[in-house]
C-alpha cells in the first residue's frame, strides 16, 4: 500500500526551479534512498515531505503531498508529526531537552498520549536502539552516534509510520555510521516502518535500499531499483565505480557478492610506493592536552613527512581536533613540544603563526564574514584570490559566500588560511557534506599542497578520502596514538579502516584508478 | 522506609520555596552569626541531598560570588568615606580630595572598625541570599521547575526554556569563532573587527534557533488539537478584558482619588477573568507530562522547614531588634529563638528522599 505520494512538485526560489514535476511514492515497509551531488535539492524534497518547506525556507512549492491518499500539503509539519518522524543533518541543532529520557518523551507529550503508554514506550525504545544505559545521560554529552540514535528514538516514540532522515551517517565515524544504519535496517524488518533517507556518501547505505531517487541538480528526480541506476548514476560509491571498471554485469551492491565475483580476476599488483620521503615538516613530542578532567591528547610524539598528506583517523571524541589545535600552537597544552622547523607555533603571535602554520577549522564558515567573495579576497591579503583560483577556479566574485556550493565554500575558506603561505597546513574534517566528486577535488588539491613541499595534515573520518588522498594514517583513539605508518599498512592492520576496493580485492589495493591502471596493463 | 522516601528527585518547587524561605530568613537580619548559621544549613543540606547531574556544580559558583560579595561591600567601605560618624579608627589612611559638587562621598580617609563592621554584615546579608538561591539551583534544576509551570502558560515557559537553551550556546560559539578568526587575515580596525566576530555568531545562532524551531515543530509542538477559531477569540477576549481589570484596579487601589468602584470589584473582574481565560486555554492544549515529579508529605516538610525559618526570621526582626540588627560597637548577640529559627531549615535533608543514582 503507498504510504507517501508526491504528485508533480515543483518548488523553487524566484525562477529556477530546485524540483520541477517531481513525482515519488513510498510503500509501507520500504527503505527509499534518495541521492545526488551536494546542493541538488536532497534536503529540500524531504522538506517538501515533512513541510519544513517552504514554511521554514521561503519559497513556491506546487503540486501535492498525499499522505494515505489524503492531501496534506496544507497541515504544517506539527500536524504530521503523528505519522512521520523527521531526523535533520545536525541531531544536536534539534534536541529540545535535556537529558535521553526526557527527549524520548518529548513528542509523546506534543501529541498527549496518556502517562503508561509514553512510560512503556520510553523502556522499549531504550531498548530497541540500545541507548538503555545512556538514559540519564546529558544530550550534549553523547558522542555522534549516540547523538543519532537518541535523534530517531526521539521520533520513534510517537510510533510515526514514516521516518524522514537526512544525512543520518555523513557526521559519523565508520563504526558509528554501521551502528545507525544497523538501527535503521532493523526498524525496516522487524517493525515495518518505511524509511525516506538522503545521503549522498553512498557506500554504507546502498545496500539496505530497496529502491533509489536520485537527484539531478537540474530540478529532476529519477526513481529505480538500485542496481539499474547506479549503472549510470553521476553519484557513485567506490564499488559500483570498480564494478564499471571491470565491466561487472548487473552490478554487485554490496562487498560479499563482488568478493565473490573478484575471485576470478587476475590482475598484476599495484606498483610499488616511493619509500617515505625523509624530512620532517612537524616533529610532535609528549603533548598533552587536557580539557577540564579529561585527558583530550595523552603523551603523542609523531613526526609529519615534508611533501606527504598525513590522516588523522579515529572515532568521534578521540582527540583529533584538540591534537590539530595543540600543533597549531592556539589550543592549550598541558606539556609536551611541537617544532617546526626551529620554531615552535605556540610561542608566536597570530599573524606570524598564519605564516608558520595554517588550520582550517571543523566550522569551516566561522572564518567567513563579509558579503561577497570579492571582499573576503581582499580582507585575505593580496595572494588570496590567486590562491583561490588554483584551488577552485572560476568563482565568480560577486557572489555572496553563503551562496556558493559546499565544496567553493570550502576553497574559498581554504584559500583564505593558505594566503599567507604556511608550509604546514592542517584540515579539521574537511569532507563533511562534500560528494563525491568535490572530495575528489579536495583530494587533487591536497595532493597538489604536498607536492609544492608542504606537510599536510588532515583528519577524517571518511576511508574512501583517505584512500584517495593521504600518504600516511594516523589512527587515534582516547588521545593516544594506536597506529601510524603508509596508508596501505595501516588499512591491512585494522579492517575498520578499509576502504571499499580494499575489502573486495585484499589488502595492497586501495583506489579504484589503481584497478584502472592494473586492467590496462593487462593483454 | 515509606515509599516517599525511596531515592527520588524532590519536586523542585519544594526546594526552591524552602530556598526563599531561607533567604527571607537572612533578608530579616544582619546578624553575622544567624546569617552565617543559615549559610551553614543551606551548604549542609546541599552537600546531602543534591544529585550529580552537572547542575549541582552550580554550587560552587555561588558561593564565590558571595565571596566577591562580601569582599567588594567592605572594600567600598574602606574607598569612599570610612569614618561616617566617627568610632575606632583602625588605620589612618591620606584622604583624596575632591571636588564640592560630589556631595557626601569622600575618598579614602581613616578606616574604623564600625565603618567595616557595617560592611562585613552588610555583605554578609547579600551573600547569604546568593548562596540560598544558588543552593536551590544546585537542588532543583531550573528547567524541571520551569516544566512544572500549568498547561495553559506552557508557551511562556517554553520560550523560556528555548532561552536557556540557546545562551549557552552563543558564548560557545562567540568562543569558537574568536579562535577561528584568528585563522585568517582580515580587517584590524575597530569596526571591521566587531563585525569580523558578531556577523558569523549572529548568523550561526540565528541558524541555531531556526533549526531548533524546525524541530520542535516537527515534533508536534503546538499541535491545535483542533480547537475552533471560535473558542480561540474567546480565551484571547478573556485574557484581554483580565488584564485590562487587573490594569485598573491596581491603578485605582493606589490613586486614592480615583472611584472606590474601580478599584477592588475591577482587579477581582480581571483576575477572575485571566483565570477563566487560562483554563480555557489549558482546556484547549492536548498535552500530557511524562513522568510528572510527585507531591507527597517530604515535600510538603520540606517546604515548611524553609517557611518556618522565614516566619522566625520575620518574627525576630520584629520583636528582638537588638538580636536581628546588632549594634557595631560591642560584640552581636543572638537568642535561643534565631537560632533555632536558622536551624529549622536543616530538617529539609532530613525529610528529603536521597537523590537518585544516575549512571554517568
Amino acid at each position: 500500500m503507498t504510504l507517501l505520494e508526491l504528485r508533480d512538485i515543483t518548488f523553487g526560489y524566484g525562477s529556477a526551479p530546485v524540483l520541477d514535476g517531481v513525482s515519488l511514492s513510498v510503500e509501507e515497509g520500504e527503505l527509499v534512498l534518495v541521492t545526488g551531488p551536494t546542493g541538488s535539492g536532497k534536503s529540500t524534497l524531504l522538506g517538501v515531505v515533512t513541510g519544513l518547506v517552504p514554511r521554514f525556507s521561503g519559497g513556491t512549492l506546487r503540486g501535492d503531498v498525499l499522505l494515505d491518499g489524503v492531501s496534506v500539503l496544507e497541515a504544517p509539519p506539527r500536524e504530521r508529526a503523528h505519522a512521520m518522524g523527521y531526523v535533520g543533518q545536525d541531531p544536536l541543532a534539534g534536541f529540545v531537552t535535556d537529558t535521553v529520557e526526557e527527549e524520548l518523551a518529548y513528542g509523546m507529550e506534543q501529541l498527549g498520549l496518556p502517562p503508561e503508554t509514553m512510560r512503556r514506550r520510553v523502556e522499549e525504545t531504550l531498548d530497541l536502539l540500545g541507548i538503555a544505559d545512556l538514559r540519564d545521560r546529558d544530550l550534549r554529552a553523547l558522542s555522534g552516534g549516540q547523538q543519532q540514535r537518541v535523534a530517531i528514538g526521539a521520533v520513534l516514540t510517537m510510533h510515526p509510520r514514516l521516518l524522514v532522515l537526512d544525512e543520518p551517517t555523513s557526521a559519523l565515524d565508520p563504526t558509528a555510521a554501521e551502528d545507525v544504519l544497523a538501527t535503521i535496517t532493523r526498524l525496516v524488518h522487524d517493525l515495518g516502518v518505511s524509511v525516506l533517507l538522503a545521503e549522498h556518501r553512498l557506500e554504507r547505505v546502498v545496500p539496505f535500499a530497496d529502491r533509489i531517487g536520485l537527484v539531478g541538480g537540474d530540478g529532476s528526480l529519477v526513481v529505480g531499483d538500485p542496481a539499474s541506476l547506479l549503472a549510470t548514476s553521476p553519484v557513485v560509491p567506490p564499488l559500483v565505480e570498480l564494478g564499471r571498471a571491470v565491466g561487472w554485469s548487473p552490478l554487485p551492491l554490496t562487498v560479499r557478492e563482488a568478493r565473490r565475483r573478484a575471485a576470478t580476476l587476475a590482475l598484476p599488483p599495484p606498483a610499488a610506493e616511493a619509500p617515505a620521503a625523509g624530512e620532517a615538516g612537524v616533529v610532535v613530542s609528549g603533548l598533552t592536552v587536557v580539557h577540564g578532567r579529561t585527558v583530550a591528547v595523552r603523551e603523542v610524539s609523531l613526526t609529519l613527512a615534508r611533501g606527504r598528506v598525513t590522516a588523522l583517523m579515529g572515532r568521534n571524541g578521540s582527540g583529533k581536533s584538540s591534537l590539530l589545535w595543540a600543533v597549531q600552537g592556539s589550543g592549550a597544552r598541558r606539556s609536551g613540544r611541537v617544532s617546526m622547523g626551529d620554531l615552535d607555533p605556540a610561542g608566536l603571535r597570530p599573524a606570524e603563526r598564519r605564516r608558520a602554520v595554517g588550520l582550517l577549522p571543523q566550522q569551516s564558515a566561522d572564518l567567513l564574514y563579509l558579503e561577497t567573495v570579492d571582499e573576503e579576497c581582499a580582507a585575505g591579503g593580496p595572494d588570496t584570490r590567486a590562491v583561490l583560483d588554483t584551488l577552485s577556479p572560476g568563482i565568480p566574485g560577486d557572489q555572496h559566500p553563503r551562496d556558493l556550493s559546499e565544496g567553493q565554500r570550502l576553497a574559498l575558506a581554504l584559500s583564505l588560511v593558505l594566503a599567507g603561505r604556511p608550509p604546514v597546513v592542517l584540515l579539521d574534517e574537511p569532507t563533511r557534506g562534500l560528494d563525491y566528486r568535490a572530495k575528489r577535488a579536495l583530494a587533487t588539491i591536497l595532493r597538489r599542497l604536498a607536492a609544492e613541499g608542504r606537510t599536510v595534515l588532515v583528519s577524517t573520518h571518511d576511508v574512501e578520502f583517505t584512500a584517495l588522498a593521504a600518504d600516511d594514517v594516523v589512527v587515534l583513539a582516547e588521545g593516544e596514538v594506536v597506529s601510524s605508518g603508509p596508508v596501505r599498512r595501516v588499512v591491512a592492520e585494522s579492517p575498520a579502516f578499509a576502504p571499499q576496493v580494499t575489502k573486495v580485492l585484499g589488502a595492497p589495493w586501495l583506489r579504484v584508478d589503481e584497478v584502472t591502471d592494473a586492467l590496462a596493463e593487462l593483454p | 522506609m515509606s515509599a516517599a522516601r525511596l531515592p527520588r528527585d524532590l519536586h523542585p518547587v519544594a526546594w526552591w520555596v524552602w530556598a526563599l524561605g531561607l533567604a527571607t530568613a537572612a533578608s530579616f537580619t544582619t546578624n553575622p552569626l544567624v546569617l552565617l548559621t543559615i549559610v551553614a544549613v543551606a551548604t549542609l543540606v546541599v552537600l546531602a541531598r543534591r544529585s550529580h547531574q552537572p547542575w549541582a556544580d552550580a554550587f560552587r559558583l555561588y558561593v564565590v560570588v558571595a565571596v566577591v560579595i562580601v569582599a567588594m561591600r567592605v572594600l567600598f567601605r574602606v574607598v569612599l568615606g570610612g569614618s561616617v560618624g566617627g568610632g575606632h579608627v583602625l588605620l589612618d589612611l591620606p584622604q583624596v580630595p575632591l571636588p564640592d559638587w560630589v556631595l557626601g562621598l569622600q575618598l579614602l580617609g581613616p578606616v574604623t572598625r564600625e565603618a567595616l563592621l557595617a560592611g562585613l554584615y552588610d555583605g554578609l546579608r547579600l551573600g547569604t541570599i546568593v548562596i540560598c538561591v544558588g543552593a536551590a539551583n544546585a537542588l532543583a534544576n531550573p528547567k524541571r521547575l520551569l516544566r512544572s509551570v500549568p498547561a495553559a502558560l506552557h508557551e511562556v515557559g517554553t520560550a523560556l526554556v528555548v532561552a536557556v537553551t540557546v545562551l549557552p550556546q552563543l558564548v560557545d560559539s562567540a568562543r569558537r569563532v574568536r579562535t577561528a578568526q584568528a585563522l585568517r587575515a582580515g580587517d584590524s580596525r575597530r569596526t571591521g573587527r566587531l563585525r569580523r566576530y558578531l556577523v558569523p555568531v549572529l548568523e550561526d545562532a540565528l541558524e541555531r534557533s531556526l533549526a531548533l524551531a524546525a524541530g520542535m515543530d516537527t515534533r508536534g509542538y503546538g499541535r491545535s488539537a483542533g480547537a475552533p477559531p471560535s473558542e480561540r477569540r474567546v480565551t484571547g477576549g478573556l485574557m484581554l478584558v483580565g488584564l485590562c481589570g487587573v490594569a485598573v484596579g491596581v491603578y485605582a487601589g493606589l490613586d486614592h482619588t480615583a472611584p472606590r468602584v474601580l478599584a477592588t470589584p475591577m482587579l477581582v473582574l480581571g483576575v477572575l477573568a485571566a483565570f477563566a481565560g487560562l483554563a480555557l486555554a489549558g482546556r484547549r492544549v492536548a498535552r500530557t507530562r511524562y513522568r510528572p515529579d510527585p507531591w507527597r508529605w517530604p515535600e510538603v516538610a520540606v517546604m515548611l522547614s524553609g517557611v518556618a525559618t522565614g516566619v522566625v526570621g520575620w518574627w525576630v526582626s520584629g520583636h528582638q531588634i537588638l538580636v536581628a540588627y546588632p549594634g557595631l560597637t560591642s560584640f552581636p548577640q543572638v537568642t535561643l529563638v534565631a537560632l533555632a529559627g536558622s536551624v529549622l531549615g536543616l530538617a529539609a535533608a532530613a525529610a528529603a528522599p536521597e537523590p537518585r543514582t544516575v549512571a554517568s
